[in-house]
C-alpha cells in the first residue's frame, strides 16, 4: 500500500520532508517510525491523515503519516 | 523597602507610597489586576479619566531566577471593554524589581493638549514635557533616548497608534538589543496615549536591589528550575532552534491553522512560512536562530532575522504574527511578513490584532487576500499615518469588520482570536470564551495537551475534557503570570514533576514564607474571580462568554469541525 510519510523539525536533518512509500498492509505507524531510525523516546506526536495517533495504529493505503519530535511555543 | 509609585497626570505630581499589607504577596497579574479592580470604576471610558494604567514586575523578578523578566502592564482595555493584563520581556521589569518597586500607577489625564514623558530613577519619577519625539516611531524614540539619557536607560514607548489612541496600539518594551518586545494586546498603548505619556525611561543606577530572605535555599530550588527548563525538549530544543513559528506546520497537519480569514484549517504555503523555514533562511542569511527577550531567559526562543543581504530586518518574530499575516491572509512570503512585522513595532499596534484585522479587512474588499505589498503600503501609508481608513483599521478586526459590513469577525469580546482554530482544537475555543481578556491564547494555552502532546493529550476534535483542561490552565497560568515567568516555563511545568515545586520554592525563599501548591492554585483563582467581577461589574455576563457564531454554522476543513459546546456546558468553566 501508498503512504505518506511527513517530517518535522529535527526529524527532517539527515532524512526528508515528504516522502511516498510502499508498506505491506496493516503496517503500523512504528514499523514505519523504526524503518525512519527513529525511537518511541524521540517520538512527541503522531498524526494520521490529521488526526493524533498511537504508534500501534495500523495503517491504511493511501494514509498519510506525520512525525513531529516534542515541539511547543505560543 | 518595596513600594509603590503613583503618578497623577491631572495634577502632573508624583508620590511614593508604601506597599498595602494586601498588596504585599502579589505581584504581576495578580497585582495590576488587583489595583485595577479595587480603584478603576468599572464603567469608566477605557481613554478618559478615571481609568489607570498599571505596570507591575512579578514575585520574581530583579532575582537570579531564569526567565523571570516579566513586567505585568494593567488597564481597563479600551479594545474589549474588559480588564487587561498583558505581559511583556524587555529590561524595564528588572529594573523597576530592583529599583524596589512592586507597581507604577499612572491616573487622571493632563488637562493641557501637551505630551510628556515619565523618568523613573531611585529618587522617584520625574514627570517632564516631551515635544522632539511626538510623532515619531519607536525606532527612531529609542535611538535618540539611549543618545539624549544614556544607552542603558530602560524603555517604555508608544509608537505613532498609541499617540492616536487607536484601540490596537501596544506598549513597546525595550529589549537588551535595543529592540523591542511588545504588551500587544488590548490597546494599552491607547491608554498610555491618553495619559499623553510617550515614553517612561527608567535608571536602575545605585538601585537598592532585592534581598532574598534564605538565598542558599534560593540558590538550590533556581538550579532545579533551570534544569527542567532545558532538560524539556521543547523548551530546551525545540523553541530555541525554531522559534515559537515551529507550530506553524503542527497546526496545519492537525488542521487547526485558520486560514482565509478562519474559512479553512490548512494553508497551502504553509511550510513557505514554517519554524524550519524560518530556521534555514535565518543561518543562510547569517542570523541568529536563538535569542532571549531579557536577561536571564534560558529557552532563548526568539530570533534576529535579517534580510536578503544579511541586515537585521526583525526579531521576536512569532508564531502568531507569522500565522496571521501568513495562512490568515494566504501570504505566502516569509520576508514581507517580517518587514510588516518590523514596521508594527514601529508604529506601536498589535500584531495578533493587526493580523487578525488585515483577515477580515481582505474578506471586506479593501485588498486581495495574498497582497502582501499592499497590506504593507496600507501598514505604513494608512495605519502609519491616521488616514481615516487608518484609523478603521488601527481599531482592530471588529472597527473593520463593522465598518464594511462582515459578519465572518473572529473576536471574543472585541478581541481577536490568535492561531488556533477553536473549531478543531476544541480547548483553546473554551479559553477564548471564557478568558477575562478577550480572546488570549495564553491564558490556557490548551494547544499543549490537545495539539503536542506536553502535559497529556485530550482529543482536539471532541469536546470531552476541555472545559477541565481550560480551567486547570487559566487558574495555573493567572498564578504564573503574577511570577514574572515566561509562560513557555508551563511546558517543563507541565511534565517534570521537580519543576512547579522548584517555582515555588523560588518563591518561598525570596520571601521567606511557605506557600504550598495549593496556595498558588487559590491564587490562580482569586485573580480569575477578581478579573471576572470587574467585567460583571462593567456590564459583561456569561452570554459574552460565548463564540461568534459563524463558528457553530461553517464547518472548518479538512476535518469539517464546527463549534458545538451548549451555553451550559461553556458556563461550567465558572464551576470553581
Amino acid at each position: 500500500m501508498k503512504i505518506v510519510v511527513k517530517l518535522f523539525a529535527s526529524f527532517r536533518n539527515g532524512r526528508f520532508k515528504i516522502d511516498e512509500q510502499e508498506h505491506p498492509a496493516r503496517t503500523d505507524c512504528r514499523k514505519i517510525m523504526l524503518n525512519l531510525g527513529l525511537t518511541e523516546e524521540e517520538i512527541g506526536v503522531v498524526m494520521v491523515n490529521g488526526c493524533h495517533a498511537s504508534l500501534d495504529q495500523t495503517l491504511q493505503d493511501e494514509d498519510t503519516l506525520a512525525f513531529f519530535p516534542l515541539i511547543g511555543g505560543g | 523597602m518595596d513600594k509603590i509609585l503613583r503618578v497623577n497626570m491631572t495634577e502632573l505630581s508624583s508620590k511614593i507610597e508604601a506597599v498595602p499589607s494586601a498588596w504585599a504577596g502579589l505581584g504581576g497579574r495578580g497585582l495590576t489586576s488587583t489595583i485595577v479592580s479595587a480603584e478603576v470604576p468599572a464603567t469608566c471610558h477605557p481613554l478618559g479619566v478615571n481609568n489607570k494604567l498599571v505596570f507591575a514586575p512579578g514575585l520574581l523578578t530583579g532575582t537570579p531566577a531564569a526567565n523571570s523578566g516579566r513586567l505585568s502592564a494593567g488597564a481597563k482595555s479600551p479594545l474589549t471593554g474588559t480588564i487587561k493584563e498583558s505581559n511583556a520581556g524587555g529590561t524595564a521589569a528588572q529594573m523597576l524589581a530592583k529599583l524596589g518597586i512592586k507597581a507604577l500607577i499612572i491616573e487622571g489625564l493632563p488637562k493641557e493638549d501637551k505630551w510628556y514623558s515619565l523618568h523613573i530613577d531611585k529618587d522617584g519619577v520625574a514627570i517632564k514635557k516631551e515635544t522632539e519625539l511626538i510623532g515619531k516611531g519607536n525606532f527612531e524614540v529609542i535611538d535618540a533616548l539611549e543618545k539624549r539619557i544614556g544607552i542603558k536607560t530602560g524603555l517604555l514607548t508608544i509608537g505613532v497608534a498609541g499617540e492616536m489612541k487607536m484601540t490596537a496600539a501596544n506598549i513597546s518594551v525595550k529589549d537588551p538589543d535595543s529592540k523591542l518586545r511588545s504588551h500587544g494586546r488590548g490597546g494599552l498603548g491607547a491608554v498610555m496615549g491618553s495619559k499623553k505619556i510617550k515614553f517612561i525611561s527608567i535608571d536602575d543606577t545605585d538601585a537598592p536591589g532585592l534581598t532574598i530572605a534564605d538565598p542558599e535555599k534560593f540558590k538550590v530550588a533556581a538550579r532545579t528550575f533551570a534544569k527542567a527548563l532545558l532538560d524539556h525538549p521543547v523548551s530546551g530544543q525545540g523553541l530555541p532552534t525554531y522559534g515559537t513559528d515551529v507550530l506553524i506546520n503542527i497546526l496545519n497537519e492537525a488542521g487547526g491553522l485558520p486560514t482565509r480569514n478562519f474559512t479553512y484549517g490548512q494553508f497551502e504555503g504553509h511550510d513557505n512560512i514554517s519554524g524550519e523555514t524560518m530556521h534555514d533562511t535565518i543561518v543562510a542569511r547569517g542570523g541568529k536562530p536563538k535569542h532571549g527577550c531579557h536577561a536571564g531567559c534560558i529557552i532563548q526562543c526568539s530570533q534576529v532575522y535579517p534580510d536578503k543581504d544579511g541586515k537585521y530586518l526583525t526579531s521576536g518574530f512569532e508564531y502568531e504574527t507569522i500565522w496571521g499575516l501568513g495562512a490568515d491572509c494566504c501570504i505566502d512570503n516569509l520576508d514581507d511578513i517580517a518587514q510588516a512585522d518590523s514596521m508594527m513595532d514601529d508604529i506601536g499596534i498589535d500584531s495578533i490584532e493587526t493580523a487578525v484585522m488585515f483577515g477580515v479587512a481582505m474578506e471586506a474588499g479593501i485588498l486581495n487576500f495574498g497582497d502582501s505589498k499592499e497590506l504593507l503600503r496600507m501598514l505604513k501609508e494608512d495605519i502609519g499615518k491616521g488616514t481615516p481608513l487608518g484609523r478603521i483599521l488601527g481599531g482592530g478586526a471588529v472597527s473593520v469588520g463593522r465598518a464594511y459590513g462582515v459578519t465572518r469577525i473572529p473576536v471574543v469580546k472585541g478581541q481577536g482570536i490568535p492561531a488556533y482554530d477553536p473549531r478543531s482544537v476544541k480547548g483553546i475555543g473554551i479559553t477564548y470564551a471564557t478568558s477575562p481578556m478577550g480572546a488570549d491564547h495564553t491564558a490556557g494555552y490548551t494547544i499543549a495537551t490537545n495539539i503536542l502532546n506536553v502535559g497529556g493529550h485530550v482529543n482536539p476534535l471532541k469536546k470531552e475534557g476541555q472545559v477541565e483542561l481550560s480551567r486547570n490552565l487559566q487558574i495555573a497560568t493567572a498564578a504564573i503570570d503574577s511570577t514574572g515567568m515566561c509562560i513557555f516555563v508551563a511546558f517543563p511545568a507541565l511534565d517534570i514533576p521537580e519543576c512547579l515545586p522548584a517555582l515555588i520554592d523560588m518563591i518561598n525563599a525570596r520571601f521567606g514564607i511557605g506557600l504550598t501548591g495549593d496556595d498558588v492554585t487559590n491564587l490562580g483563582k482569586y485573580i480569575l474571580k477578581t478579573e471576572r467581577q470587574f467585567n460583571i461589574n462593567a456590564g459583561f455576563n456569561n452570554n459574552h462568554d460565548r463564540l461568534p457564531e459563524f463558528f457553530t454554522s461553517d464547518p472548518v476543513p479538512p476535518h469539517n469541525a464546527v463549534w458545538d459546546f451548549s451555553d451550559a456546558e461553556i458556563d461550567e468553566f465558572w464551576n470553581f
